[in-house]
């Protein structure tokens, strides 16, 4: 399973932002919903979270301290 | 579901009890779980039950009229969510939103008080509990006022980062902003600079803090 940004779909409001700045393409709106594909091109630019005008997209990260 | 014994030992309110007397208040307890994103506090509400974190991470926060949020703190097990209003009979301060699934242990006012009264040491535990709250808070008003921007977001780093086996917490630049008292372009600038210097990387779902000493001799000259 790959890692992927989160939709909350009660957030949502469909607007398409994050479609247009997501770069690989795995951000898409099938029937009226956001919809993540998992992909390993997503390499986590987090721009489809900074462009979420109401905080639906989160990308989080986990935070570790190299050995 | 039943609670575990042991976990109302973990609890710093709760752990100057023996064994016996944690079996006899067992029962005023109860036990609830939460979905990722649930509110499970609000700001100005009325609380007349304490809510502790069993397992999951709460955060603690207040958003402004103009929705802006800032977080106090991340809640983890053991610590209680709302000891304030609680134990002054007031509203909510601050909200808390379950950061991913939770499983809460919460207990009647008046069922508290009524422990209170009957063991001293668990009241004394209690005023350490809230010291350290307000220690806590003193620290976070420090940071916003005097530590400068990449010092606080540095901080934030080192405090929730963990080995990466086990409970690491996992942050948003949105949330690591909401903490630093800040917008989240300036997070992602930050992140940036440090990358820059060769102190983090920024990989794929993972920030990777690769001079730990480093980071904390910018959080020392920050302050």
């Amino acid at each position: 399973m790959v890692e992927m940004p989160e939709i909350n779909q009660d957030k949502c409001n469909q607007c398409g932002l994050c479609v247009t700045v997501c770069t690989c393409g795995a951000i898409v709106i099938e029937e009226e919903k956001v919809t993540i594909i998992e992909t390993e091109d997503c390499h986590w630019c987090t721009n489809c979270e900074a462009v979420c005008p109401t905080g639906a997209l989160t990308c989080s990260f986990e935070i570790i301290v190299e050995e | 579901m039943t609670i575990d014994v042991t976990f109302l030992k973990s609890i710093p309110y709760f752990s100057v009890m023996s064994p016996v007397e944690l079996e006899t208040i067992k029962p005023l307890f109860s036990e609830k779980s939460v979905q990722r994103g649930e509110v499970i506090l609000r700001e100005g509400e009325v609380s007349d039950t304490l809510f502790f974190v069993e397992a999951g991470a709460v955060k603690i926060f207040k958003t402004s009229a103009q929705g802006k949020e800032q977080i106090l703190s991340i809640a983890r097990p053991g610590e209680a969510l709302n000891d304030i209003p609680v134990f002054d009979s007031g509203t909510n301060p601050v909200n808390a939103q379950a950061l991913g699934p939770v499983i809460l242990v919460s207990i009647k006012q008046d069922k508290l008080q009524n422990i209170l009264r009957q063991y001293p040491n668990v009241a004394l535990n209690t005023n350490k509990v809230l010291a350290q709250r307000m220690r806590q808070l003193v620290t976070l008003v420090e940071d916003l006022s005097f530590r400068h921007v990449l010092g606080r977001v540095t901080k934030i780093l080192l405090t929730h980062a963990g080995d990466g086996v086990g409970n690491t917490d996992h942050l948003t630049q949105q949330e690591m902003a909401a903490m630093a008292g800040t917008a989240r372009e300036v997070v992602a600038r930050s992140l940036k600079s440090l990358e820059e210097q060769g102190l983090i990387r920024l990989e794929r779902h993972r920030i990777v803090i690769a001079d730990k000493k480093a980071l904390e001799e910018i959080v020392e000259d920050s302050g």
